[in-house]
């Protein structure tokens, strides 16, 4: 035989009696694809694409521009190394998202 | 009449704080907090490359987390980027990291202990010299331990002798001793492992760099791979370089010419092949043992008949323990290599998935991708990158991506490649441990 539940009402209230909401802040938005592809970009080009030692800096990159290159490595253009490899395994949605959030980094 | 609750009903009014992650874990809907309100105590196993990549970044998403990392040694030493040590060209000491960032940077709890064994019931990481550590969610990287049983005359205790230099720091530094000793004229004897091992292109990079300490120190010396495989990473790159570089100073023998090693005498300097018909005599030998997970996930129950730990690729998750998540060398990560890279990328992802479990919104998800240089000479390297994604129930190459550095291209293309490896290794310790 089912139980029945108490009604939603009864329990949100009670938690909201128990407990304390504080506001949200900026930076506690949900993770964005753009941020997390980034990071994973950040394993060669160093902690917030700031690069290190022969690798270059991503960070605040305009975002056209990021777009522009991808896109053109994808094609095998700007003499890649390894950027073509990369860049193909990416949508163009993913190359925007992780360009514009590239270009937000100092 | 009976109704569920949906996540969406709890979301439509929000809530806070460790208690609602409690209640979570406690088996009702998640609720939608904010990051900064996450306080959940996390304990993390093992502070190589997947460990301090996840304690890191579980911080960078969540300050408030209560992250515990608990790593036996003061110092970790990477195994990658060793053999530039080996090759005469790279200070050891600069392959060692300490962990006073984590600390101090990032505000992340490190204990110098070791792990001796997980009450996954409890929730409770048992250390040896610490009371247990209490957690809500637990993160094993414990990386690879050797399978001593499976070559007759391998043992942990001939590794004075017959230095495996498969995990960091001094294994290297009594090998690279042993080849400043060595006459020139003596024959180094490098045996890879089976697969799957940590670094697969590593024992061919090792053959390579070690020919290039010997050119120039100890030009009649040859270099010996005895291989219990027939075919291994980058191996069409490998050998232009080999042959480019070296010539016939290494000689490299698959398993079908005979080259599988059966037996090994430590105290002989000697490794026997071909169903032990052959006998190979070494100067200087580095046996690089068969592998499988860390020992602690073992003891926990946490591995599968093949000795790794077996998970959903997708999220990280043990099979064997829905409360655990297993990354790095120990995990079966489909195509993923074990690598370091490997190991950081999945260190990102399990963050980025526990803070999503723990606010109710559940992450996006993201490509993860592998970068792996090999060199063969200070001036000469090439790669293999692979992008990934969850496919049809397991991690895939995206398809029409990644790959190997293209063979036909000469040796200009090489020095780039080999100027970009040590920006690589700065970035991806940053990464880590800065």
């Amino acid at each position: 035989m089912p139980v029945r539940k108490p009604p939603l009402r009864t329990i949100l209230i009670a938690l909201c009696g128990a407990l304390l909401v504080t506001p949200v802040q900026a930076d506690d938005d949900p993770l964005t694809r753009g941020e997390l592809i980034a990071q994973s970009c950040f394993a060669c080009h160093g902690p917030d694409g700031q690069g290190a030692d022969t690798m270059p800096p991503i960070a605040g990159w305009d975002e056209e521009l990021m777009v522009e290159y991808l896109e053109d490595f994808q094609k095998g253009k700007r003499n890649p190394t390894v950027m073509d490899r990369h860049a193909t395994g990416y949508t163009a949605d993913e190359i925007r998202e992780l360009a514009a959030y590239l270009s937000e980094l100092d | 009449m009976s109704r569920s609750y949906s996540r969406r009903d709890f979301l439509r009014l929000g809530a806070t704080g460790g208690t609602i992650a409690a209640l979570g874990l406690a088996g009702f809907p998640t609720l939608s907090l904010a990051r900064s309100q996450l306080d959940a105590r996390i304990a993390v196993v093992g502070g190589g490359s997947a460990g301090a990549t996840v304690a890191r970044y579980l911080k960078e998403h969540a300050p408030n987390l209560r992250i515990t990392l608990i790593e036996p040694n003061e110092t970790y030493y990477t195994c990658y980027a060793g053999n530039w040590y080996l090759g005469g060209f790279r200070d050891l000491d600069t392959l060692g990291h300490g962990y006073d960032n984590l600390r101090e940077r990032h505000g992340i709890e490190v204990i110098h202990d070791r792990a001796e064994e997980l009450d996954l019931a409890g929730r409770r990481v048992m250390t040896r010299n610490h009371t247990p550590i209490q957690y809500d969610r637990l993160v094993v990287a414990p990386g690879i331990d050797f399978d001593w049983d499976r070559v007759e005359g391998l043992d942990r205790e001939g590794t004075e002798q017959i230095p495996h230099a498969w995990q960091g720091g001094r294994p290297f530094r009594i090998l690279r001793e042993q080849l400043e000793a060595m006459d020139d004229g003596g024959t180094v004897i490098v045996c890879p492992p089976e697969s799957p091992y940590r670094c697969p292109p590593g024992p061919y990079e090792r053959m390579a760099l070690i020919a290039h300490y010997l050119k120039s120190h100890k030009p009649r010396a040859k270099v010996l791979g005895l291989d219990p495989k027939d075919s291994f990473s980058k191996q069409t790159l490998f050998k232009q370089g080999w042959e480019e570089l070296y010539g016939d100073m290494i000689e490299w023998v698959p398993a079908s010419a005979g080259g599988a090693p059966e037996r090994l005498s430590v105290a002989d300097r000697r490794v026997f092949t071909d169903g032990g018909d052959q006998m190979h005599q070494g100067d200087v030998i580095n046996f690089i043992p068969p592998q499988q997970a860390g020992a602690i996930a073992h003891r926990a129950g946490l591995v599968d008949d093949t000795g790794w730990c077996p998970v959903d690729q997708e999220t990280f998750r043990s099979k064997r323990h829905e409360d655990v998540y297993i990354i790095g060398d120990a995990a079966i990560a489909g195509d993923m290599p074990k690598s370091a890279h490997s190991a950081n990328n999945q260190g990102k992802l399990v963050a980025a998935t526990i803070v999503g479990e723990l606010t109710g919104e559940p992450s996006p998800g993201f490509p993860t991708v592998n970068t792996c240089y090999s060199l063969v000479a200070p001036d000469w390297a090439f790669t293999i990158a692979a992008v990934f994604e969850h496919r049809d129930g397991r991690i895939r190459e995206v398809e029409g991506s990644g790959g190997l550095s293209p063979e036909d291209e000469g040796k200009e293309f090489r020095q780039v490649e080999a100027i970009y490896a040590p920006g690589w290794y700065e970035s991806i310790t940053r990464d880590m441990f800065g």
